[in-house]
């Protein structure tokens, strides 16, 4: 055990000594989670909005005043005639467009159903998508208000009856997009720290070639594994909680569930990150190729493949099913259930058995490899 | 300086880059890869919404109010639940996102001519997918409410029309579907990449095994020697391009709208950008871990983040709608969407293609000082 602790001072002072691993170490996660956070944003808010009233009466300007004053749009411009319209979006100066027809409020009036067009940019489908249901939502309530005013001066009149939603929202009821963002920042960030770290830790001693000063020393191999390990197992800890801190108390995402058991899911995913970086050195030969598989083949597909920006549940079935293979999807779901849901280890077992059945078995792969590489 | 002064260095580098198959696979292939992945898999389209319902009525009229959720094609009835709790409990496990629930006098109500309320349970935890499944929710509603108040009144023999009906009209993507917007997208994320992370490194390792010191006192200039030992990754991300725009449009059916002219010119100007980029890193860095990450938090993370390639950058705070501009990227996108999606031409995005220049002259620029300084000094 002494020995292992000697190369657990002798790694840790070989991190903290280099100023730049120092950095990678310790300040690196707080920037990144602070400047991703909030970058990674969805929301859809300030759409450029260009106006085409043909109208201009007071029930048409009406209507666009709603547009800009429900928070969703922001006025890009208006102009005369559809040309002005197309130049708009073409350029993507305006992501949507409202256009008026001139006989509009004479429609509204003389109790017509009066026609509306909305135009949307839809190169980006998703934003379009959520624009338009903005746009859906405020003609509606604009259309209920008319209806409204007309029977107000027509007290006779019957008001037939309509279905009203009551609409409530769970776990995020501002529906803001940080809160379910940073966390998975959050969880993104330690991946990339711990592994990128760990995935140099065993490559670069051999490619100086002081690993085979090592073997030569009385020192077994586990001794040395263990040795390298531990440190970054600390590192990562330390980034936990600095982490933690920055997504409670700067970006005030709410915490709902324990902070215990968000340490322990993080200590087991940092332990599974720091066996597939200790594999990927196994397996490299520089530290070159090391990054280049650590990035290639973990960060770009766990980036994509986690549900940390994109919905598991549209990928085709058989993706579905590789996702499972995927560490930082169940950390994911771990860590947005705590966060955001508050929910305990009843509900999250089999996230957690998964991570340590990952773990588990990377590290297995890993220290045999790293076993046959020495011999 | 003339090509026959660099070509070997070109032919060195290229001899390297083959010898050594994991990287040259890493280059070539895997973008190619990824490309097909994440085109297949990755969209924020929502279409089977899972639903929960609390039917407390169980009429006629709730029966086929329901229905007008699963006819919609968006939502898949995932649990029918008998209490609150039950939807507390689907909603927390992840079995449904959304919750219906409809009132014991749903029924009456209606006939009695009387509004009815329903409630609407949505989970908000991803408030994208929560947005627009409420936007479909909403339509459903009023459509199935508008229907409801012409039959009353139909019956009483009078008419009903909704004061506006809104006609959307979609352009250059009418059915809205995300990978249209993500696969251009990727492709610059995948040059960017290639490009930045394959040069930065190429020069460092030169430096950090000291073959980088025989390079330099040959009579080689420094330009030549960088000129020489970058040429080869250009042409490797060319090929790759090519490679991935084949992909698009053989497996994603996204033809190039515009001039694919355009969209090489913009291409060719963006890898000057990006191997400006990488040139920079491999200047300042002297070790390959340091130059890799340099390379990934310059260049994966503001691309993935920063650019426009997933988040709008129009939703971000101005600081880093400014910040943004660090990436040659977001301008880059704007081109190949505008020349995929909209069929535009340079007329439309010439203030990006002049950004991007300036991008690449300032870096290669810098580049150059730094390392003419080094060789100076060394």
């Amino acid at each position: 055990m002494n020995t292992v602790l000697l190369i657990v001072m002798k790694e840790l002072r070989q991190i903290f000594r280099d100023k730049r691993l120092r950095f990678m170490a310790i300040a690196a996660p707080v920037i990144q989670l602070t400047v991703l956070g909030y970058a990674a944003v969805t929301d859809v808010k300030h759409v450029p909005l260009v106006v085409c009233d043909y109208d201009r009466t007071s029930i048409s300007r009406g209507l666009a005043d709603r547009f800009l004053n429900s928070g969703y749009f922001e006025l890009a411009g208006t102009v005369d005639t559809a040309d002005g319209v197309d130049e708009y979006i073409e350029h993507g100066r305006a992501a949507l467009a409202l256009v008026i027809p001139a006989d509009f409020s004479a429609d509204v009036l003389g109790r017509h159903t009066a026609q509306l067009q909305v135009l949307a940019d839809g190169t980006d489908g998703n934003s379009a998508n959520i624009a338009l249901a903005y746009a859906s939502m405020i003609v509606n309530s604009y259309s209920q208000y008319l209806l409204q005013d007309m029977l107000d001066k027509n007290p006779q009149a019957d008001l037939p009856p309509r279905i009203a939603p009551e609409i409530r929202v769970w776990h995020n009821a501002s529906l803001q997009s940080r809160n379910y963002m940073v966390p998975g920042v959050l969880a993104f960030v330690l991946m990339l720290i711990t592994m990128s770290m760990t995935s140099m830790a065993i490559v670069r001693e051999r490619e100086i070639g002081t690993m085979e000063q090592l073997l030569v020393t009385p020192i077994r191999p586990w001794q040395l594994l263990f040795g390298k390990l531990i440190p970054y197992v600390f590192i990562g800890m330390i980034d936990v909680t600095l982490v933690l801190l920055v997504a409670v108390f700067w970006f005030n995402v709410p915490l709902r569930g324990s902070v215990g058991l968000l340490y322990l899911c993080s200590g087991l995913f940092v332990l599974t990150m720091l066996g597939l970086g200790l594999f990927v050195s196994t397996v490299a030969r520089t530290q070159q190729q090391a990054l280049m598989i650590a990035q290639f083949a973990f960060f770009i597909p766990f980036m994509y493949f986690s549900g940390f920006v994109f919905p598991i549940e549209n990928m085709p079935v058989v993706i579905q099913k590789i996702t499972y293979l995927v560490p930082l999807r169940y950390f994911m779901e771990i860590i947005r259930g705590i966060f955001l849901k508050g929910v305990g280890m009843d509900v999250l077992w089999p996230q957690m058995l998964a991570l340590v059945a990952i773990g588990v078995s990377v590290f297995s792969l890993a220290v045999l490899r790293f076993r046959r590489t020495i011999e | 300086m003339t090509f026959r002064r660099i070509k070997p260095i070109v032919v060195k580098e290229f001899r390297q880059v083959r010898r050594d198959w994991v990287s040259l696979m890493l280059l070539i292939l895997l973008p190619a890869f990824l490309m097909l992945m994440v085109g297949k898999a990755l969209n924020f389209d929502v279409k089977s919404v899972r639903l929960a319902v609390f039917d407390q009525d169980k009429s006629s009229q709730s029966r086929a109010f329901i229905r007008a959720f699963t006819n919609s094609g968006y939502f898949t009835i995932a649990a029918d639940v008998t209490s609150y709790r039950d939807i507390e409990t689907s909603i927390e496990s992840g079995r449904a996102l959304a919750a219906l629930v409809i009132p014991a006098d749903f029924a009456k109500r209606l006939d009695r001519g009387e509004d009815a309320p329903v409630q609407v349970l949505m989970d908000g935890s991803n408030n994208n997918t929560a947005t627009t499944a409420l936007g479909y929710m909403n339509t459903i509603i009023q459509t199935y409410s508008a229907n409801l108040r012409a039959e009353f009144m139909t019956r009483r023999g009078q008419r009903f029309d909704p004061p506006i009906e809104l006609r959307p009209k979609v352009w250059y993507n009418p059915n809205l579907s995300s990978t249209k917007f993500l696969v251009p997208g990727f492709i610059g994320f995948i040059l960017m990449m290639s490009s930045v992370i394959s040069t930065a490194l190429s020069i460092v390792r030169e430096k950090e095994s000291g073959t980088m010191e025989q390079l330099a006192v040959s009579p080689l200039g420094t330009a030549e020697i960088v000129i020489g030992k970058t040429l080869p990754y250009f042409i490797i991300s060319l090929v790759s391009s090519a490679f991935v725009l084949g992909i698009a449009f053989v497996f994603f059916d996204l033809a190039v709208r515009g001039a694919i002219v355009w969209l090489y010119l913009g291409i060719v100007v963006f890898l000057f950008a990006a191997l400006g980029q990488g040139l920079l890193i491999s200047a300042i860095a002297e070790k390959q871990q340091i130059a890799f990450m340099m390379a990934v938090l310059s260049s994966i993370l503001p691309t993935f983040l920063l650019s426009g390639l997933v988040f709008p950058i129009r939703s971000m705070p101005w600081l880093l709608q400014i910040l943004s501009n660090v990436t040659p990227v977001k301008f880059f996108l704007i081109i190949i969407r505008g020349v995929m999606l909209k069929g535009v031409g340079p007329d439309v995005f010439w203030r990006e293609l002049l950004y991007m220049l300036l991008f690449a002259a300032v870096t290669l620029a810098l580049a150059a000082h730094i390392m003419l300084r080094k060789r100076r000094a060394a």
